[in-house]
């Protein structure tokens, strides 16, 4: 097949070649609608959700997206299991919004959690309509049927049918009831076995096709021209004017806008990203930001809407009667999502209908912003999803499908929106700064009495840039519950532990007039935990008792005592009583190391994590040397994807805790690619151990988020145990670690 | 203007000045080298001109004539070239090795990590982690994978020395 052939399927689709594979898979799906009505498919039916063909394959229709996580090997480990089926005869096709069900976003590590117990119990009752059938076929009560490999046997193996031979390609015809019985966890084969990801080989070699690779027929290609680093999010960028004439001389160069949105599309790549570059436009000038520097002032100084987050006991009784009180502030920065490959999508926008490709969490939700938008009927829009790079919650994936949109609408062709460096760096939704102040007593027996954390942070924008440029209202994200908290977390915040009297409250801010934000993997909960374990290792400082033990004593629940003692463990801890400081390391002179613990979490799951670093007092360096985390995340379908996420969190969180911060002035972002944007290098990187607390009889949790609030709770007291000092800033950049260690040795 | 690329000779046309990646990801349809930032700063567009490491995002298509171009695509052949082997292998040591370790997340970086580690193990063979982490510290990886990288790139090492067999031992021998 030649480059330039193209393949139709379902009506509308047409795509270039390099997508032929991912197309086989779906045009051997049964026949029915599949591929050619709007989705999404009846969930109610069990051919929305499988399908078995005559090879002995199935092909299991999955709403979670691969993210790069691995969740979609996991979840067909799944599918394999409950059909007795062989990893080699399943599959799954990318998210689209013709074809695959609607199972909410892939966020707030859902895939496993909440997708996992779906695929299981589609499969099971899939299952259950096969051996029925063969039961007909072979005349053998189905109890005393065995399936091995999609074939079903008798007992003595003289009677065999396979699923292919009895279904192969047909729609099974059955109402999903929910009702069949699942295997139990002693009967598991493939889950729980480090299967290897199915997507690997392909990305290895250069045959994945990623967003960035996809190209269209008749494609013009786009970039959207904006102002280098947005601004408050509630102000937008106003055009005072554009001078075409500066781009007089690039060939080609259409220059298309809609109100404030401003983008240029060519025949030529090149051509439009120079003239994207080149293109001359005032825009008006705004000082409605605080600047980063400033940042947390404003944000202590606004009058914020309080609400009560927990509230037990009565911590105003509690506390002056405590024998020891400690307080511990935190500033913590915007950090961006920063993906390492710039968000693409290509839209094929016609009178009455839509095709747009992009790398969205949910395919539907995008659906219905778009339709919005494009002014067309969500079910006259197509949206499929391919993998970009990956992007640890929402960076700009939609605003480069609302900007692909609206250049194709407006140009009549369909069009490819790549963005550039600068435009990820400078208008991502960025994970939100925080401000924590925690005040925490313990009794003079070393258990905790008191503990109350206040909270400030604004939530989550609701408007992409592209459509808040072209005029529409900005507003702030309404999460749904099942993403969870955008203020202060009570798993993170003293949920570790039992404390009797405990109050929590979010401070929460404007968001307009602050940066655009949305979910950075596992959202705040950095900043959280590196307020909150501060305090608790400050009691424990103060009593004498060595942190991890006074943890143990003071813990939660078993789960949490699990993932503290196998982080312990892994880093085999020994006591630490009170503050080794300046202990010269290898390389003597004025480097000093430490040890830290902490515990932490997102929204479900446990996570430990144990950190040595080591701190140059001369110099201000901080270098992470080692990071140890556990985790508990219920039952691992996969050990080997969980302690890749694993060694990936712990890794991405020492680039937070030592590099990232967004910066800004009064009128913008001005950290607007890797130089500005520093993130952690190999050079500098940690060893790091991953250690999954398998739990085969609980229910599967998230694992892709949930040990970064330990390890950096872990990095911050390690920095203490060096130093002697309580950091109340992140990342720890060499000038901030002079200014602390500076002002102690002032105060001390 | 003519371009060899991946043994293959191209007559591309567009402006002399147009940065090689475009030239490759468009005219050519190659899927390794990849639009990471457009700067040469974070890896993701990397191939081989002459054998050595360049950052295509940068690199004016006019600049590689007469040279040889290796993309990703490519590197089985350029290894087995190098190595004077019968025939290429499905993939170079490097790709081996990082799909034996599991090495990648969401992968986009790695079209850089295998380019310049490739590089790096033809100038020396059996690099130490030292070594290794300064040759590769001009690649960035978001996911973290790092450390799976170093081991993957040790692993490459051993398998061009045919101290280990591609497969030869399993994941939890490796780890730690």
């Amino acid at each position: 097949m030649k480059r330039r052939d193209f393949v139709k399927t379902g009506g509308a689709l047409v795509i270039g070649f390099s997508l032929r594979d991912v197309l086989a898979a779906q045009t051997t799906a049964p026949t029915g609608t599949r591929g050619s009505v709007a989705g999404p498919p009846d969930a109610r039916q069990i051919d929305t959700w499988l399908a078995i063909h005559a090879d002995n394959t199935a092909t299991v229709y999955v709403g979670f997206a691969e993210l790069g996580q691995g969740a979609s090997t996991a979840l067909l480990q799944i599918a394999a299991d409950e059909l007795d089926l062989d990893m080699s005869q399943v599959r799954s096709v990318r998210l689209d919004t013709h074809v695959t069900p609607n199972q909410g976003g892939t966020y707030s590590s859902a895939s496993i959690a909440r997708g996992g117990p779906q695929v299981r119990t589609a499969a099971a009752e899939a299952r259950q309509a096969l051996l029925a059938m063969a039961s007909k076929e072979i005349g053998v009560p189905a109890d005393r049927l065995r399936v091995s490999k999609g074939e079903v046997s008798t007992a003595d193996n003289a009677k065999r049918v396979t699923y292919g031979g009895l279904i192969g390609d047909r729609r099974f015809d059955l109402p999903f009831t929910g009702s069949a019985p699942v295997k139990k966890p002693s009967e598991y084969a493939v889950v729980g076995a480090p299967v290897k990801r199915l997507d690997l080989a392909g990305k290895l070699k250069g045959t994945h096709v990623y967003m960035q690779h996809v190209r269209v027929p008749g494609m013009l290609h786009g970039r959207v021209v904006r102002p280098r680093g947005q601004r408050a999010y509630g102000v937008g960028a106003k055009i005072l004017s554009v001078d075409e004439s500066s781009i007089r001389g690039i060939p080609g160069v259409r220059v298309l806008r809609r109100g404030d949105f401003l983008g240029v599309v060519a025949e030529n790549e090149w051509d439009a990203v120079r003239a994207a570059r080149q293109l001359k436009v005032a825009w008006e000038t705004t000082s409605a930001l605080p600047g980063s520097d400033n940042v947390y002032e404003r944000m202590r100084a606004t009058t914020t809407l309080e609400e009560i987050v927990v509230q037990r006991g009565d911590i105003g009784a509690a506390f002056p009667k405590a024998a020891h009180v400690v307080s511990q502030v935190a500033h913590a920065p915007y950090q961006a999502h920063a993906p390492f490959g710039p968000n693409c999508a290509v839209a094929d926008v016609k009178a009455g209908t839509a095709l747009v490709m992009c790398s969205t969490q949910d395919v539907y939700a995008t659906r219905r912003t778009l339709a919005g938008l494009l002014k067309l009927a969500e079910k006259d829009v197509r949206v499929q999803y391919y993998e970009g790079s990956g992007t640890y919650g929402h960076s700009c994936y939609d605003d480069a499908a609302q900007a692909a949109a609206f250049l194709s609408q407006d140009a009549g062709r369909p069009v490819r929106v790549q963005f550039m460096r600068a435009d990820e760096h400078g208008w991502d939704n960025y994970g939100p700064a925080h401000v924590g102040e925690v005040r925490a007593a313990a009794d003079a027996d070393g258990k905790i009495v008191a503990y109350e954390y206040h909270g400030w942070q604004h939530g989550w924008s609701g408007t992409e840039a592209s459509a808040q440029l072209a005029g529409s209202p900005v507003g702030e994200f309404i999460a749904a519950p099942a993403m969870g908290v955008q203020g202060v977390n009570r798993l993170t915040c003293g949920g570790q532990y039992q404390i009797p009297n405990l109050k929590l409250v979010n401070h929460k801010l404007p968001v307009t007039e602050y940066l655009k934000a949305g979910w950075l993997r596992s959202p705040l909960d950095l900043s959280f935990a590196f307020a909150s374990e501060q305090a608790i290792d400050q009691l424990a400082a103060v009593l004498k008792i060595d942190p991890y033990e006074f943890r143990r004593r003071n813990i939660a629940d078993e789960r949490w005592r699990g993932v503290l003692d196998a982080a312990a463990k892994a880093a085999n801890w020994s006591s630490v009583i009170g503050v080794r400081r300046l202990q010269p390391s290898v390389g003597g002179g004025r480097v000093v190391t430490g040890r830290g613990i902490g515990l932490g979490t997102h929204l479900q799951s446990w996570g430990g994590a144990v950190a040595d670093v080591e701190v140059n007092r001369d110099t201000g360096e901080v270098a992470i040397k080692r990071l140890f985390g556990a985790m508990d995340a219920g039952l691992v379908v996969n050990p080997a994807i969980v302690e890749s996420q694993m060694r990936g969190q712990l890794v991405q969180t020492a680039s937070r805790m030592l590099h990232e911060e967004v910066k800004f002035d009064t009128t913008g972002v001005t950290t607007i690619d890797w130089v500005s944007y520093p993130i952690l290098r190999f050079e500098a990187c940690p060893e790091v151990t991953a250690v999954v607390v398998q739990q085969i009889n609980e229910r599967s949790l998230g694992a892709g988020e949930e040990v970064m609030a330990a390890a950096a709770a872990a990095i911050a007291n390690a920095f203490f145990d060096a130093t002697g000092v309580r950091m109340e800033n992140f990342p720890f950049t060499k000038s901030r670690v002079l200014a602390a260690l500076g002002a102690n040795s002032r105060r001390g | 203007m003519q371009i060899k690329v991946n043994d293959k000779t191209w007559t591309v046309a567009g402006a002399p000045e147009t940065p090689l990646l475009y030239v490759l990801s468009n005219e050519l349809q190659l899927q390794g080298p990849r639009f990471g930032c457009g700067l040469a700063q974070c890896g993701s567009c990397s191939v081989l001109v002459d054998g050595v490491e360049k950052r295509s995002c940068v690199t004016p298509v006019s600049a590689v004539e007469g040279k040889t171009v290796t993309t990703l695509e490519g590197l089985p052949m350029w290894y087995a070239v190098t190595k004077r082997l019968a025939r290429a292998p499905e993939m170079h040591p490097v790709q081996q090795a990082m799909l034996d370790e599991q090495a990648p997340q969401c992968g986009y970086c790695y079209n850089g990590m295998i380019v310049k580690a490739a590089e790096l193990l033809s100038k020396n063979a059996r690099p130490d982690e030292r070594q290794i982490r300064t040759a590769m510290n001009g690649h960035l990886c978001r996911c973290g994978t790092y450390p799976s990288i170093i081991r993957a790139v040790q692993r490459a090492s051993e398998i061009m020395a045919g101290t280990t067999g591609a497969r030869g031992f399993s994941r939890a021998e490796t780890r730690r």
